[in-house]
C-alpha cells in the first residue's frame, strides 16, 4: 500500500473503480438516450424508468421463477425493448407531428406512471439482489480490492458500447438508420420501412436501459427511485457530450465518471454536483457540447 | 371525504351525546412510514399494535369511544407536519402516535404544541426531543439515541473498540446518534477517527465503506437504522471489511433488521434494545396476537411494542380526567400515573417526558444456536432503569430548568 | 408542424376583456367567502402554488420556454426566507422580500446559463441545474438537509398584524397572490410582453425586426423565477416550513402539470390548475404512492388528448379570451 498526494493507494484506485463503474452505467444509458434521440428526436424521460424495470424484472425472475442473474441477462432486455416497443407505438407515434417538448412531457409522465406503480407495489426502500454466485468475492490487487463483479460490468459495459458503436456506424443496418434520420423521406422511398425501423430503435435503445438495469441490480440494490435519481446525471452528462455522436455519448459517460470518482477522493462533499458544474462550465464555452453539432 | 367523515365524526358525537351524556370520544393517529426504509420496524405494524391496546383497554367499560387513523409521513418533515396540522384541525385528532424519523417527529411536536394536543414518540430516536426540543405535549416512549449510545457504545469501548470511524445519516437522528456516541467513546479515553454523511435511504454505500475502510478504524459505527444499516453492513461484507479485521457497531438494530440480513451476516453484532419477543411469556403471547394480524412471518420490533404501551397508559390518563381535549393536561396526568403493562412492566414518565425502563444489551447469535424463527438474541447484560437514560440534568430541557 | 404556441394561442380580442373580469371577480368572491367553507391552510397552499403556476406559465405560454426545473427559485426563495425569519429575526414583509429577491439572483444566474440552448436542450439545462441545487440543498447547512428549516414564526407583519392567525395570515396570502396575478397579467399586456409573444411565433422574425431576443428572453426568465420565488416565500410562512421536497425534481414536475392542466398561455388556467391539483393530492393522501401515478397520467391525457387544458378548452370554445 503506498500513498499518492496524501491519499492511500487503496482509497484512491478504490474510488477510481468506483467512479469507472458508474461511467459505464453513465455510458450505457446515455447511449441508450442518444441512439433514440437520434431516431426519433424525442427525449426519452422514460429511460430512468426503463432501467429501474429492467433490475426489477431481474428481481422478479429470480424471487418467482427462480431465474439467476446470466439469463435474466438476455431475458430482461428483451422483455424491456419489448415494453418500449408498445409504447413508441401507443404514444410516441401519435405525438409525432408534435412540438418535441410534448415528447418530453408525454415520456416525463409515462416515467412517473412507472414509478409509482412499482413503489406502490414495493415501497420505496431497495430490495435485494444478491450477486451471482460465480462473480462473488474479489481480488486483492495489493494496491487495492477488486471485487469480482465490479471488474465484470466495467468489461461487459465496454463490451456493449464497443458493439453497439460498431453495428451503428459501421454495418449496412446501421448506415440505413442513419440515413432515415437524416432524409427519412428519401429512405422510404428506397423501400425501406421506416417507421419499423424507428420502433425497432427505440426498442433497442430501451433494452440498453434494461440491461444496464439488470446489471445495476447486484450492486444499487432494486428500488422505484433508482432510475429518477440517474437518469438527471445521465441528461447533463448528455448535454456535455452533445446529443450527435454514439462514440460521444460513450466517452463521455466513461470520463465523467472517473471524474466523479476522482472527485471523491479529493473533494467528497462536491461529488455528486461536478458533473453539473461541469456542464455548466462547458455550456458557456462550447454550448454545442464536446462532441457535437451546433444545434 | 374528510368533509363528509368528521361530519359523520360530529354527527355521532353530538347524536352520542343526547344518548349517553357520558361518553368520550377520543381519535388516536398513527403516523409513519408505511413504504420505505422504516416501513418494518414500525409501518402497519404500529397500527395493529394500538388496536390491540385499545381493545385490551375496553373503552365502554369506560364510557369511551376510541378510533384510529393511520397516515404514511413518507421520512419527510412537510408531509408529516402538514398531516398532523390537518388531523389537529379539521379530523378532531387527540393524540398522535409512533413517528419514525426523527427530522418528522420533531416538525410534528412542533404542531401539536401549538394546538395543545399530545404527541407520543416511539419510533424516533433523537434525545433532543427530551432534551432542548421538549416540549408539555411529548412523552418520548420506548428509547433514544442517548440511551443507544451509553448502550452499545459504551459496551463495545469496554471490550477494546477505542478508534472509530462513523457512517452517518444525515439527518437529526443520525447526528445526535453520533454526538450521543462521539462523547461515550471519548469519555472512555476512546479516539474518533472520522465520519462521513450519507444521504437517507441510500442504496450503494460503497465509496462510504471505502472511506471507513481507509480509516483503519477498528469500529465503524452505523449511525443510522433501518435500511440503512442493512444495506451497509451487506455490502461491507462484498468489500472484504470484516474479513480485514474492523467491526460493524449496528447503533440502532432492530429485530426485524437481523431477519432481514440473516443471521449469518449478523450474527455478533451488539446491539441495545428496550424489548425483545423472546423474553418471557407475556411478550410472547402478546407477539403471537399481534402476528395473527400482520401476518408475513414478521416479528414485532420494539417500536411497536412502544405503541402499544403508549396507547394503553393514554388511555388510562383520559379516563381518569374523563376528557381528551387538553393535551397538556392529559400528559401531566400520564406523569402523575406511574405505568404498567405487559410489554414493559413497571415504570414511569419524567418530567421532561422521558419513559423510563430497563434497557437490554444483546448478541446477536450464530446461526447453529437459533432453535427457531426469530430466534436471534442472547441477553448479554441488563441495564437498570435509572442508568438507562440520560440524566435529568443534563438534558438542557427548559421545562426542567424552570 | 404543431408547436406549443399554437396549443396555448387563444383568440386574444380587445373586446372580449369583459371576460378576464368577469373571471377576476370570481375569482375574487371565492377567495373572500371560501375559508369559512374550506380549510383555510388547503386554499392557501393552493395560492401559492397558484402563483408559482403563473410564474411558470409566463415563460412556457408566453415566451414558449420549457423549464424542468422551476422548484430551483421556488424551493430556495423558501430556504433563504425561512432563515430570514427564523435566524435572523425578520419581519415577515422583509424575509419574503428576501426570498423574492433570492428567486430573482438564481434566475438570473440559472437563464445566463440556460438560455444558450433551445427547446429540449433548454429543458434539459433548467432540470439539470435543479437537480444540482437540490443536491446542494441536501448537504449545506443552511437548509437543514432532510430535517428543514423548522418551525419558522410568522411574525409581525409591518409590526401590527399577527400573522399567527390564521384569517389574518390569509388575508396577507390573498392580498399578495392577487396582487402578483394582477402584475402578470400587465406584463402580458404590455408592448413587453407583445416582444415576448413574438418570439413565441417566430423567433426569426422578431431577430430579423431588431429585437434582441435572447435579451428578452433572459428578462422574461428572471421575471418568472422572482415570482416563483415570492410563491416560495410565501409557502414557508404559511406551513412555517422550508424543506427538501420543494427544491425536488417532482416539485418541477408538478408546476408543469398544474400548468396543463389548467391551460397554457392562459391568465386563469395555471389558477385552475393549482387549485384542481392541490386538491386532488389532499384527497388522495391516504393512498399515498397513488399520487404519482395519477399525475402521471394525467400528464399522458393531457398531451394526447387535451393540450389545451381547461381554461384552454373553455377559452376556446367561449371564444373568450381567459
Amino acid at each position: 500500500m503506498f500513498e499518492i498526494f496524501g491519499i492511500p493507494s487503496q482509497a484512491l484506485f478504490g474510488q477510481l473503480l468506483l467512479g469507472l463503474i458508474n461511467g459505464s452505467f453513465y455510458a450505457l444509458l446515455s447511449l441508450g438516450l442518444a441512439v433514440i434521440f437520434g431516431m426519433l428526436n424525442i427525449i426519452n424521460f422514460t429511460h430512468g424508468a426503463q432501467y429501474m424495470m429492467g433490475a426489477f424484472a431481474a428481481f422478479l425472475l429470480l424471487r418467482y421463477a427462480g431465474i439467476g442473474y446470466w439469463p435474466a441477462l438476455v431475458i430482461v432486455p428483451i422483455v424491456v425493448g419489448v415494453t418500449g416497443v408498445v409504447i413508441e407505438r401507443l404514444f410516441l407515434k401519435r405525438i409525432q407531428k408534435l412540438d418535441h417538448l410534448y415528447g418530453l412531457i408525454l415520456t416525463f409522465g409515462l416515467a412517473l406512471i412507472i414509478e409509482g406503480l412499482f413503489r406502490n407495489s414495493y415501497g420505496s426502500s431497495g430490495q435485494p439482489y444478491g450477486v451471482p454466485e460465480s462473480l462473488q468475492g474479489g481480488r486483492n490487487l495489493g494496491f487495492m480490492f477488486l471485487p469480482n463483479y465490479r471488474a465484470w460490468v466495467i468489461a461487459f459495459s465496454l463490451a456493449v458500447c464497443f458493439v453497439t458503436w460498431f453495428a451503428i456506424e459501421r454495418t449496412r443496418l446501421g448506415s440505413y438508420l442513419r440515413a432515415a434520420t437524416e432524409n427519412p423521406a428519401l429512405v422510404r422511398a428506397f423501400g425501406i420501412n421506416v417507421p419499423r425501423m424507428v420502433t425497432l430503435t427505440y426498442g433497442f435503445g430501451v433494452g440498453l436501459a434494461g440491461l444496464a438495469g439488470v446489471m445495476a441490480a447486484p450492486i444499487y440494490n432494486v428500488s422505484p427511485q433508482m432510475g429518477s435519481d440517474i437518469i438527471i446525471v445521465v441528461f447533463a452528462v448528455v448535454v456535455i457530450g452533445g446529443m450527435g455522436s454514439i462514440m460521444g455519448a460513450i466517452i463521455t459517460g466513461f470520463a465523467l465518471g472517473i471524474v466523479e470518482g476522482l472527485t471523491k477522493v479529493f473533494f467528497p462533499e462536491a461529488s455528486n454536483t461536478v458533473i453539473f458544474v461541469i456542464m455548466i462550465i462547458v455550456l458557456l464555452i462550447r454550448p454545442a457540447g464536446l462532441f457535437g453539432r451546433s444545434a | 371525504m374528510r368533509l363528509a367523515a368528521s361530519l359523520a365524526f360530529a354527527a355521532a358525537a353530538v347524536f352520542g351525546t343526547a344518548a349517553q351524556a357520558e361518553d368520550i370520544n377520543v381519535r388516536l393517529g398513527v403516523l409513519n412510514d408505511m413504504s420505505s426504509l422504516y416501513a418494518d420496524i414500525s409501518g402497519p405494524g404500529s397500527v395493529i399494535a394500538a388496536k390491540m391496546a385499545v381493545e385490551d383497554f375496553n373503552p365502554a367499560a369506560h364510557g369511551m369511544k376510541v378510533e384510529i387513523v393511520s397516515a404514511d409521513h413518507q421520512n419527510k418533515p412537510d408531509v408529516g407536519s402538514n398531516i398532523a396540522r390537518q388531523w389537529f384541525d379539521v379530523d378532531h385528532v387527540d393524540a398522535i402516535l409512533d413517528v419514525p424519523t426523527s427530522s418528522v417527529a420533531l416538525a410534528v411536536s412542533e404542531v401539536a404544541r401549538e394546538k395543545n394536543k399530545v404527541f407520543l414518540i416511539s419510533g424516533a430516536a433523537s434525545s433532543d426531543l427530551t432534551g432542548p426540543k421538549c416540549t408539555p405535549n411529548n412523552v418520548h416512549w420506548t428509547y433514544d439515541t442517548w440511551m443507544l449510545a451509553h448502550g452499545t457504545g459504551g459496551a463495545l469501548v469496554k471490550t477494546g473498540g477505542d478508534t472509530w470511524f462513523f457512517l452517518t445519516a444525515d439527518y437529526a437522528f443520525g447526528h445526535a446518534l453520533e454526538r450521543d456516541t462521539t462523547s461515550v467513546v471519548q469519555a472512555a479515553g476512546g479516539k474518533i477517527l472520522g465520519a462521513v454523511d450519507h444521504p437517507l435511504n441510500t442504496q450503494d454505500f460503497s465509496s462510504f465503506l471505502l472511506q471507513a475502510q481507509a480509516s483503519k478504524a477498528k469500529i465503524i459505527g452505523l449511525a443510522n437504522a433501518g435500511g440503512d444499516t442493512i444495506n451497509a453492513i451487506k455490502q461491507g461484507a462484498e468489500f472484504g471489511i470484516t474479513a480485514g479485521g474492523q467491526q460493524f457497531a449496528g447503533l440502532l438494530v432492530f429485530v426485524t433488521d437481523v431477519n432481514a440480513l440473516g443471521l449469518k451476516t449478523a450474527q455478533g453484532l451488539v446491539l441495545t434494545e428496550t424489548w425483545y419477543w423472546d423474553m418471557n411469556d407475556a411478550n410472547r403471547a402478546w407477539t403471537k396476537r399481534w402476528q395473527a394480524e400482520r401476518q408475513g412471518g414478521k416479528f414485532p420490533s420494539m417500536v411497536v411494542a412502544g405503541v402499544y404501551s403508549a396507547t394503553l397508559h393514554y388511555l388510562k390518563a383520559v379516563a381518569a380526567l374523563k376528557s381528551a381535549a387538553d393535551g397538556k393536561a392529559v400528559v401531566n396526568q400520564m406523569k402523575a400515573m406511574p405505568t404498567d403493562d405487559p410489554l414493559f412492566g413497571k415504570g414511569y414518565i419524567r418530567t421532561d417526558g422521558r419513559k423510563i425502563h430497563p434497557a437490554y444489551l444483546f448478541q446477536v447469535k450464530k446461526p447453529e444456536e437459533s432453535k427457531y424463527p426469530g430466534d436471534d438474541y442472547i441477553l448479554r447484560a441488563t441495564i437498570p432503569a435509572e442508568e438507562a437514560f440520560r440524566p435529568m440534568k443534563d438534558d438542557n430541557c427548559p421545562m426542567v430548568t424552570n | 408542424m404543431a408547436t406549443l404556441a399554437n396549443a396555448a394561442a387563444a383568440p386574444a380580442r380587445r373586446e372580449t376583456e369583459w371576460s378576464l373580469a368577469v373571471a377576476g371577480a370570481t375569482l375574487l368572491i371565492f377567495l373572500i367567502a371560501a375559508p369559512f367553507v374550506l380549510y383555510p391552510v388547503f386554499i392557501m397552499k393552493a395560492l401559492c402554488f397558484a402563483l408559482f403556476a403563473c410564474a411558470f406559465n409566463l415563460l412556457i405560454g408566453y415566451v414558449g420556454l420549457v423549464s424542468f426545473g422551476h422548484a430551483l427559485y421556488f424551493g430556495w426563495a423558501g430556504y433563504l426566507a425561512a432563515h430570514a425569519a427564523k435566524v435572523w429575526g425578520m419581519p415577515p414583509e422583509l424575509a419574503v422580500l428576501i426570498g423574492t429577491i433570492t428567486g430573482m439572483g438564481l434566475g438570473l444566474i440559472a437563464g445566463v446559463v440556460a438560455i444558450r440552448r433551445q427547446g429540449i436542450y433548454f429543458a434539459m439545462i433548467t432540470l439539470a441545474l435543479a437537480q444540482m441545487m437540490y443536491l446542494v440543498a441536501l448537504r449545506v447547512k443552511l437548509t437543514g438537509g432532510e430535517d428543514g428549516i423548522q418551525g419558522v414564526p410568522r411574525g409581525r407583519l409591518f409590526g401590527v398584524f399577527d400573522l399567527s392567525d390564521q384569517m389574518t395570515m390569509y388575508a396577507f396570502v390573498v392580498v399578495v397572490a392577487l396582487a402578483a396575478f394582477f402584475l402578470i397579467y400587465r406584463i402580458i399586456n404590455s408592448p413587453f410582453g407583445e416582444v415576448l409573444k413574438a418570439v413565441r411565433e417566430n423567433e426569426q422574425r422578431a431577430v430579423s425586426l431588431g429585437y434582441k431576443t435572447d435579451d428578452y428572453k433572459l428578462v422574461a426568465f428572471v421575471l418568472s423565477a422572482t415570482l416563483a420565488g415570492l410563491a416560495g416565500s410565501l409557502k414557508a410562512l404559511v406551513f412555517q416550513l422550508a424543506s427538501l421536497t420543494d427544491v425536488h425534481w417532482t416539485m418541477s414536475g408538478e408546476v408543469v402539470l398544474m400548468t396543463l392542466v389548467g391551460g397554457l398561455g392562459t391568465i386563469f388556467g395555471p389558477i385552475v390548475g393549482a387549485f384542481l391539483i392541490v386538491a386532488m393530492e389532499n384527497y388522495l393522501a391516504p393512498f399515498g404512492q397513488w399520487v404519482l401515478v395519477i399525475q402521471g397520467a394525467v400528464f399522458v391525457i393531457c398531451v394526447l388528448a387535451f393540450r389545451r387544458g381547461i381554461v384552454g378548452e373553455l377559452a376556446a370554445r367561449l371564444r373568450v379570451q381567459l
